[in-house]
C-alpha cells in the first residue's frame, strides 16, 4: 500500500530545483556586475594608456645669449621696448649657433620647426620678469615642437619613407644629436595645467576649460540648489492639491526628460537674445544648466521630503510648532541627505553636458583662462570635443588627458558632496 | 453574563441604587439599536466642552453628533473597538485633523470661552495649550535635551539658558525620567528604550505647560513595566492637567481614568464614571464590549 505523501517529502523533492534556480539567479547578477566592471576597466585603461603621456612634454635646452644690442638698443630697460623686441629672432639665432652647419633657407626653416613657437613668448616673459638677464647667457628649457614630442613618445615611425613623415631625415638627425647632447628632455607638462587652449598642442592646456567648468557649475549650483529645494518644499508642504499643482507636477516630470539641447536653444533665445547677456559666458552656461538640472533636483527633493516619517511632523505640530518651524527644524534636516543626492546627480549631469553649451557659444576657441562668470570660456566636455576634432597627433593624447581631468573633477565634486551629506545625515 | 459580573453583584446593586439606573437581573437595559449617548456627558466644571461634533473623511461620516466634556483635573478614557472614531475625536481637540487632506470637522469645541474648531482660531497657540502624546513614541532625532527644549524655544518660554535648563529639568522630573537620563542629556532621544521614549514625549509635551494633554494610545507600543510607569505618571499629571486618553486596553482605562466614554462606529454610546461603565454598563453595546463579546 502506498504511503500517503507528506508535504515535507514534496518540499524535499523540490529543494534541489529551488536551490539551482537561486544559484542561477545569483550567477546572472554576478555576470552583470563583472560585465559592468570589465567595460569600465576597458574604458579607464584605454583612456589612461592614451592620455598619461600628455602629462609629459619634450623640452629643448637652448643656450640663449640675451644680447643687449638686440633686445634693448636704447639701454634704458624700458618695458615697452623690451616687450617689443624680436624674441623669435633670438630663438632662431640660438638655434643657428647650435647647428652652425645649417645654411640653406629651407634647412633653416626646418631647424626652427624643432622648437615650439611658444619659445619666443617664454623668453620674452623671462626678460620682462627679470631685465637683469640682458647681457648674460643662460641655458633655457623651451618646449619642443609637438612633432618632436610625438617622435620621442614613439608616435612617429622612422621607417616610413621621408615624404610620409612629418619630420624629415634631416630633422631626425638634429633631434638625435640634441638627445645625445642631453639637450632634449621629457619633463612634467606644467603648461597643460596652466594654459588655456591653443592651436599648438605643446602650448595648449586644460586650465581655461577647467575654470570655465568651475564657474559654470558654481552658477548652476548656486541657482539650482536653493531654487530646486524651495520649489520642492512649496510643492510638497504648502501647495494645495488641485488641478494646477497636478499640472505643474506633470510639467516638472516632463522637463526632466527634455533633450538638453532644447535648453540650449531656450538659453540662446532668452538669456542672450532677449536679456542680452554675453555669449560664451559661464553665467549663461550656468543659467542654462540650471534649467536643465532643476527638474532633477526638484523631483529628488520631493521624494526626500515625502520619505520623512509623518510621526516627526506630528510630533512638532503637536507641541505647537508652526508649519515653517516644523519644516526648518525637523523635516529639512532629515530630508537633506536625499536632497543632496539629487543635487549630486544633477550636477554630475551638468558637468558632462556639452550640447546646450554649444548653442550659447561656449564652443568658441578661447585662449585666455576666464577670470569670472562674464569672461568668455569653454567647459571640459566641449574642450574634449574640440581637441578630439583637431588633426594634430599630439591632441589625441591631450583629449584623453582632458577626459582624465574631467573624471577627476567629477570625483572631487562627488566626494565633496558625499562628505557634506555625511555631515548632514543624522548622527543617530 | 460572565462570572466576574456575578461576583460583583453586591457592588452592582449598590451602584444601581446610587445612580438610580434600572437594571433587569444585572443586565444592561438600553437596546443595541439605540445610538443616542447614554449617561451624563456633561460635568460641572468642564475644561473643554464639545458640542455636536461631526467628522467626515471625504464622504465617510467618521463621527456622528458627539457631545462630551473633559473635566478639570480628570482623566477621561475613550475606549471602543478599532475604527470607532475615538482617535479621530481626540485629534479634533487640538485640530490635528487639519493635517489630514479631505477631513472635515463640524460642531463646537469650547475652550476658555472660545470655539477652537472655528477657522479663525490659530492652531499654534491652541496646540501649545492642548498638548498631544502619540501612539508610537516619536522623539525627534536629536538629543534628549533638544527634544524637550524645542517646544519652549519656539514659543519663547525661556529667556536665558538657565531658564531653559530649568524647564528641561522640571519637565523630565515631572515625567519621571530625570533620574534615568540626567547624565546623558546630550545623547540621542531615539537611543532610549520604548518606555523611556514615550515618557520623553510626555516630558516634551508638558515642557510647554499645556492645560490639557491628549494621549492617543500612549502605551500600545510599550511592555507591561513601561506601561505601569506611564500609567503612574498619568495619575500624577492629573493633579495639574486635564487628560484625555484613548486606549485599547480596558484594564488601563479602568486603572487610570475617572470617566470613561465608549465609542462605537462613530457614535458615542455611553459616558459615565469609570467604575459604573465597567461594572454596570447601561447600554448593551458597552456591555458587549467590556465583557469581550467583540472588540
Amino acid at each position: 500500500m502506498q504511503q500517503p505523501t507528506r508535504s515535507i517529502d514534496v518540499v524535499r523533492a523540490g529543494l534541489a530545483k529551488r536551490y539551482a534556480r537561486e544559484r542561477r539567479f545569483k550567477t546572472y547578477g554576478l555576470l552583470a556586475v563583472l560585465a559592468g566592471l570589465l567595460f569600465v576597466s576597458i574604458l579607464f585603461v584605454s583612456i589612461v594608456s592614451k592620455g598619461y603621456s600628455a602629462f609629459w612634454q619634450s623640452y629643448v635646452l637652448l643656450p640663449v645669449k640675451f644680447d643687449a644690442e638686440q633686445l634693448d638698443p636704447t639701454g634704458e630697460r624700458d618695458p615697452a621696448v623690451l616687450s617689443r623686441a624680436d624674441y623669435g629672432g633670438l630663438v632662431k639665432q640660438t638655434l643657428r649657433e647650435m647647428f652652425p652647419e645649417v645654411t640653406g633657407r629651407r634647412d633653416k626653416r626646418r631647424l626652427y620647426d624643432l622648437v615650439s613657437s611658444g619659445a619666443a613668448f617664454q623668453l620674452r616673459q623671462m626678460v620682462l620678469d627679470d631685465p637683469s638677464l640682458i647681457g648674460t647667457a643662460k641655458g633655457v628649457w623651451v618646449p619642443a615642437d609637438d612633432d618632436v614630442d610625438m617622435l620621442l613618445k614613439g608616435h612617429i615611425d622612422r621607417t616610413l619613407p621621408e615624404s610620409d613623415r612629418r619630420l624629415k631625415d634631416q630633422q631626425l638627425a638634429w633631434v638625435d644629436k640634441l638627445q645625445a647632447q642631453g639637450a632634449l628632455q621629457q619633463r612634467f607638462n606644467t603648461t597643460f595645467f596652466t594654459a588655456g587652449d591653443s592651436r599648438e598642442p605643446e602650448l595648449s592646456g586644460i586650465r581655461g576649460a577647467l575654470m570655465g567648468s568651475l564657474y559654470t557649475l558654481a552658477v548652476t549650483l548656486l541657482l539650482s540648489f536653493p531654487i530646486g529645494v524651495a520649489a520642492a518644499i512649496y510643492l510638497e508642504e504648502f501647495a494645495p492639491r488641485n488641478r494646477w499643482t497636478d499640472l505643474i507636477e506633470v510639467n516638472i516630470n516632463n522637463l526632466a526628460a527634455v533633450p538638453s539641447i532644447v535648453f540650449g536653444l531656450l538659453g540662446l533665445a532668452v538669456f542672450i537674445n532677449f536679456f542680452g547677456l554675453p555669449r560664451s559666458a559661464p553665467l549663461v552656461g550656468g543659467l542654462v544648466l540650471t534649467l536643465m538640472t532643476l527638474p532633477t533636483i526638484i523631483i529628488a527633493s520631493r521624494a526626500a521630503l515625502k520619505s520623512v516619517p509623518p510621526s516627526i511632523r506630528e510630533a512638532a505640530l503637536g507641541i505647537g510648532a508652526s508649519k515653517v518651524q516644523t519644516i526648518v527644524y525637523h523635516v529639512l534636516p532629515l530630508a537633506m541627505p536625499g536632497m543632496l543626492t539629487g543635487t549630486i546627480i544633477g550636477m554630475a549631469q551638468a558637468l558632462g553636458e556639452s550640447a546646450p553649451l554649444l548653442m550659447i557659444g561656449m564652443v568658441a576657441f578661447i585662449v585666455d583662462v576666464p577670470g569670472g562668470v562674464f569672461d568668455p570660456s569653454t567647459v571640459l566636455p566641449v574642450q574634449i570635443f574640440l581637441w578630439a576634432d583637431s588633426p594634430e597627433r599630439a591632441f589625441v593624447e591631450r583629449t584623453s588627458a582632458a577626459i582624465m581631468v574631467l573624471l577627476a573633477f567629477l570625483i572631487v565634486m562627488n566626494a565633496l558632496a558625499v562628505v557634506l551629506r555625511k555631515r548632514f545625515e543624522r548622527r543617530w | 453574563m460572565s462570572t466576574v459580573m456575578v461576583a460583583d453583584e453586591a457592588e452592582v446593586t449598590e451602584k444601581r441604587e446610587t445612580k438610580g439606573t434600572t437594571r433587569r437581573d444585572g443586565r444592561a437595559t438600553v437596546s443595541r439599536d439605540v445610538r443616542e449617548t447614554v449617561g451624563e456627558m456633561r460635568v460641572e466644571e468642564p475644561r473643554m466642552r464639545c458640542d455636536e461634533i461631526n467628522v467626515w473623511y471625504g464622504n465617510k461620516h467618521a463621527i456622528r453628533n458627539v457631545s462630551l466634556d473633559i473635566g478639570k483635573n480628570e482623566v477621561l478614557a475613550m475606549i471602543g473597538p478599532s475604527g470607532c472614531g475615538k482617535s479621530t475625536f481626540l485629534r479634533c481637540l487640538n485640530r490635528m485633523n487639519d493635517t489630514i487632506v479631505g477631513c472635515r470637522v463640524t460642531g463646537r469645541i469650547m475652550l476658555d470661552g472660545e470655539d477652537v474648531n472655528s477657522p479663525r482660531i490659530d492652531v499654534v497657540p491652541l496646540r501649545a495649550q492642548v498638548g498631544m502624546v502619540f501612539q508610537k513614541p516619536n522623539p525627534f532625532p536629536k538629543s534628549i535635551y533638544e527634544n524637550i527644549a524645542f517646544g519652549p524655544r519656539i514659543h519663547g518660554l525661556a529667556h536665558n539658558p538657565q531658564e531653559m535648563d530649568e524647564i528641561v529639568e522640571t519637565s523630565l522630573i515631572k515625567a519621571g525620567l530625570w533620574e534615568e537620563v540626567k547624565d546623558r542629556l546630550d545623547q540621542p532621544g531615539t537611543g532610549l528604550s520604548g518606555g523611556q521614549q514615550q515618557r520623553l514625549c510626555i516630558a516634551r509635551t508638558i515642557a510647554v505647560s499645556p492645560d490639557i494633554i491628549l494621549m492617543d494610545e500612549p502605551c500600545s507600543a510599550l511592555d507591561p513595566i513601561a506601561t505601569a510607569k506611564v500609567e503612574e505618571l498619568i495619575d500624577e499629571l492629573r493633579q495639574n492637567y486635564s487628560i484625555a486618553i484613548v486606549t485599547h486596553s480596558m484594564q488601563q482605562a479602568a486603572r487610570v481614568s475617572q470617566r470613561t466614554a465608549y465609542f462605537h462606529l462613530g457614535d458615542l454610546i455611553e459616558v459615565g464614571d469609570t467604575k459604573q461603565i465597567f461594572t454596570n454598563p447601561r447600554h448593551e453595546l458597552t456591555e458587549d464590549y467590556i465583557t469581550g463579546r467583540f472588540g
